[in-house]
């Protein structure tokens, strides 16, 4: 077999304990967040250097056999979902942050360094990495290059595609290339970020980084209803207010929160809204001020403001756990992420009610509303015939409600092999072979990652020969042809 | 003479020269689908095709292996939707950056990149990735995209990305086709974020020596005051350079005055800019590019490499792009040099934007690039008869 041959080659390049090869151990590998997709690798290595993630590379395309990159397995669409026939390429063991250079406001880190180690390594000069997704403890900065992860505080500050500068990538014919923000040429750096590992493997990732701001305060706004909030963003937003993030959940996710950790949000809440507001202290004072009106005015019957980390930790704690917190309330669950443009939240957001009628099913709302991307968690008991297919169908139509309204099928955890069969309803035919025009690009032979993204590969072949001969205007020279 | 049907197709005149080069029809089109009907008949007569917008760039690059067609996006200057509740819009690519912002001013809202050459259209903003002195908060063009319908080769109407700001559903097109200077598809629509008009704007203004410009850079960078531009203006090598500093939004006066006392007297604030405010220099246009703070540590290289040579400087050297201008009457041959020497300087990439064939047949526009290969073969998979703009970008794309 070749994974076999492949196997037996990578431990003459790597050190033997960074081949893995037995069943027990490829199994720890065969899911990422997304666990209902379970594949066990052909083949698992463990590289510490480019030049051996190159060589591995290189290996796969001389057998033809297809490889797959994983960072921390925490992708929540299937993306690091390996092949049995393929070797799954893992970068946990490159975890140095190669440079800090802060006056330049730079770090430079391999791909394994988790999204959080980098803030980490420099917040005592007062900088971090903004891109914060809730996953940044253990989630790496190239599973973030390869999904262009968000995070709560993307609404003011973009997502990872504005915050990295370089990288360094072996494409999948097994070179190493450096990409920089600075050079001329097309933005490959900006369509790698994103490709969710089918352009090839980053292997080290200059990021910027930020200062920490002056200021920073956290509101809690308690409405009776979804409507109220909603009504609230809005007027935020309209009023020219950029809060660093806007963060809404619905009563069903606010019990969800209790019952699991006690975040002791207010009594009777039909949903509540958190707004962080930071910058210079002048402006964040002014906003406060601002953003406190606005929701006294949309019904807000309890306002919380945090100023010290720990009362804002208080804040956030609900929010943050929301996602394992449903796992309270419900037996299991599907976490969908969708997008709608903001105006569309109140239709959508009662299409979604309409939904839970319809099917039985209940659906607990989290959002980042400022950004109009939902993460309805859709519950439901898997030891009750039937209802995971209702939670799928409940789950499937919370994205046509998306797509009904201008929005997309995913605003951060990528398509993977999760949704790539909703792509051809968000995009035609000719978008999704020109897109695959890119992949033809790097990847011809289809080895990396394959399977992913888009439902149906496009079959790359040669690149058609380049026109010979003579032009057929010199040949005519005549205008009269057309 | 060339016939796409419902399509207006002129003969080409002295004035449609690109880069020299003489097409010999003009087309009008007037709507995506008029795009990709002139493409089609493009590609049934394999001819080559350069698109122009307002014309302001259109001698930047190299000049065209061949030119038969030019499709003028004159006639695709409609707004097309203006979401001012999701902040965002799109917009046909033949609109100007004008239109755009008057259109967007009535609501208050605003397109957060900045226009250095005035009469400039959505679609060459884009293809030639221009950005301006907010870059530093903002990013440029490619930061503000958030979708873009584009005709290739072929005919082929593409679209990627959509009118949510936050999306990661396939590959992003748009990012690939800004700043590609039209050899990989023709730019038909775009949709871009928006961000309130700010309600206040102060420039704060110092001078300061080059050799010292570091430390002021880094206090600015460093500091909390969110300036969102930081300019640089060098018009004497031999003189100090001047420093100015846009805060903008809430609270602007009070932070204007912290940018001020960072500075120490006599820096002044005012409330409108300086006349060279993000304008790029006419003439012989070099653009360097570097980090942040990089750029502030090279400007006495660029006195280094200027020598007696007479050279200006300009640009948002915080946010990592300056442009250095040679005097219009300048030797080729001493541009040349100066630009040979500049690219042994400094550490960062040095691009010729433009300039006149003399002094462009000396040098290689661009420079060095990282990626070559691959943006070879993107270029072979989207272009592969070599019809749009052939030979204008980076290594001959
Ligand atoms: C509890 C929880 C909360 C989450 N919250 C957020 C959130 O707030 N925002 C958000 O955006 N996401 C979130 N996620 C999703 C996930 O954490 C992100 O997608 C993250 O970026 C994945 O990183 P990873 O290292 O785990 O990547 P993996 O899951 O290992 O891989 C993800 C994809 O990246 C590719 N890949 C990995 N490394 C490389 C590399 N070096 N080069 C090329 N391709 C590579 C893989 O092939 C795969 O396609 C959350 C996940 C969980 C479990």
């Amino acid at each position: 077999m070749t994974v076999d041959a492949i196997a037996a080659a990578a431990r003459e390049i790597l050190t033997p304990e960074s081949v893995i090869t037995d069943p027990v151990r490829l199994r720890t590998y065969e899911c990422d967040g997304l666990t209902h997709y379970r594949v066990s690798p052909g083949l698992v290595v463990l590289p510490e250097t480019a030049e051996q993630v190159a060589a591995v590379v290189r290996l796969c395309v001389e057998h033809g056999v297809p490889f797959v990159a994983r960072g921390s397995g925490t992708g929540l669409s299937g993306g690091a979902l390996p092949r049995s026939d393929g070797v799954l390429i893992v970068t946990s063991r490159m975890r140095r942050i190669v440079e800090l250079d802060l006056p330049r406001h730079r770090a430079v880190v391999e791909p394994g360094v988790t999204n959080l180690a980098i803030t980490e390594a420099v917040r005592e000069h007062g900088f971090y990495y903004a891109p914060d997704p809730s996953s940044q403890q253990i989630c790496s900065i190239g599973g973030n290059v390869a999904e262009n992860s968000g995070g709560a505080h993307c609404l003011k500050y973009g997502f990872t595609v504005n915050h990295v500068l370089g990288l360094e990538v072996v494409t999948p014919d097994g070179e190493i290339v450096q990409l920089d923000a600075n050079d001329p040429g097309y933005d490959l750096l900006g369509a790698f970020v994103g490709s969710e590992g089918t352009l090839g493997i980053t292997t080290k990732i200059t990021v910027r980084l930020s200062r920490a701001p002056e200021t920073v305060i956290t509101l809690l706004a308690a409405f009776d209803d979804i409507e109220g909030g909603g009504r609230a963003v809005s007027a935020i937003i309209s009023a020219g207010v950029v809060p660093a993030a806007i963060e809404m959940m619905d009563a069903l996710a606010i019990q969800a929160a209790e019952a699991s950790v006690s975040c002791g949000y207010p009594e009777g809440a039909g949903a509540v809204l958190i707004v962080e507001l930071d910058g210079p202290h002048a402006a964040v004072a002014h906003q406060f001020t601002e953003v406190e009106r606005i929701c006294q005015q949309e019904g807000a019957f309890e306002l919380r403001q945090a100023a010290s980390a720990e009362e804002r930790a208080a804040i956030w704690r609900g929010r943050k756990s929301a996602f394992a917190a449903v796992g309270r309330i419900s037996p299991a669950y599907i976490v969908q992420d969708g997008v709608v443009p903001r105006t569309a939240l109140p239709q959508v957001l009662a299409g979604i009610d309409a939904l839970q009628d319809e099917y039985g099913i209940r659906v607990a709302n989290v959002f980042h509303a400022g950004d109009g991307n939902l993460h309805p968690l859709v519950l439901f008991d898997d030891a009750v015939p039937g209802e995971g297919e209702r939670a799928e169908l409940v789950s499937a139509r919370i994205l046509d409600l998306c797509l009904q309204h201008g929005g997309s099928i995913t605003g951060e955890h990528g398509v993977g092999v999760d949704k790539s069969r909703y792509m051809p309803k968000m995009f035609s035919e000719e978008d999704l072979d020109t897109m695959q025009l890119v992949r033809c690009a790097f990847d011809p032979r289809g080895l990396s990652n394959p399977g992913k993204v888009f439902p149906t590969p496009r079959l790359c072949g040669e690149v058609p020969g380049v026109r010979k001969g003579v032009h057929p205007l010199v040949e005519s020279g005549q205008a009269e042809q057309f | 003479m060339l016939t796409v049907p419902g399509v207006t197709v002129r003969e080409a005149t002295q004035d449609d020269l690109v880069g020299g080069v003489r097409p010999r029809w003009v087309a009008l089109p007037e709507t995506v689908e008029e795009i990709a009907a002139v493409m089609r008949a493009s590609a049934a007569h394999d001819l080559a095709v350069v698109t122009v917008g307002g014309g302001t760039k259109l001698h930047w690059g190299a000049p065209p292996e061949r030119c038969d067609l030019l499709i003028d996006t004159c006639c695709l200057g409609d707004v097309l939707e203006h979401a001012a509740g999701d902040l965002v819009v799109r917009v046909q690519a033949g609109t100007t950056m004008e239109t755009l912002a008057e259109t967007l001013a009535r609501e208050g809202q605003e397109l957060a990149l900045d226009v250095p050459l005035e009469g400039a259209t959505v679609g060459g903003t884009l293809a030639t990735a221009t950005a301006g002195p907010r870059r530093l908060r903002y990013g440029t063009a490619r930061d503000l995209l958030i979708g873009i319908t584009a005709v290739l080769a072929d005919g082929t109407i593409a679209h990627s990305g959509g009118r949510v700001v936050k999306n990661v559903a396939g590959y992003d097109l748009g990012k690939l086709f800004t700043g590609s200077y039209g050899t990989l598809a023709v730019i038909a629509e775009a949709t871009f974020r928006l961000h309130p008009l700010p309600a206040e704007r102060r420039w704060i203004t110092a001078e300061f020596p080059p050799d010292e410009l570091s430390f002021p850079m880094r206090d600015l960078l460093d500091s909390q005051h969110e300036p969102v531009a930081i300019e640089v203006d060098w018009p004497d090598l031999s003189g100090p350079c001047t420093v100015c500093v846009l805060v903008e939004g809430v609270a602007a006066e009070e932070r204007a005055t912290a940018v001020r006392d960072l500075l120490k007297p006599p820096a002044t604030v005012e409330a409108s800019p300086p006349p060279w405010w993000g304008r790029l220099p006419d003439g012989i246009l070099i653009e360097a590019r570097g980090p942040r703070l990089t750029l502030a540590a090279d400007l006495p290289h660029v006195r280094d490499a200027a020598g007696r040579f007479d050279v200006t400087l300009r640009g948002s050297v915080a946010a990592g792009a300056m442009h250095v201008t040679p005097a219009s009457d300048s030797d080729p041959g001493q541009v040349a040099a100066f630009l040979t020497e500049l690219r042994s300087r400094l550490s960062g990439p040095v691009v010729l934007l433009a300039a006149p064939d003399e002094v462009a047949a000396l040098v290689d526009r661009w420079g060095p690039t990282g990626g070559l290969t691959l943006m070879r073969r993107v270029k072979e998979r989207f272009d592969p008869d070599r019809r749009l703009s052939p030979g204008r970008f980076v290594g001959g794309l």
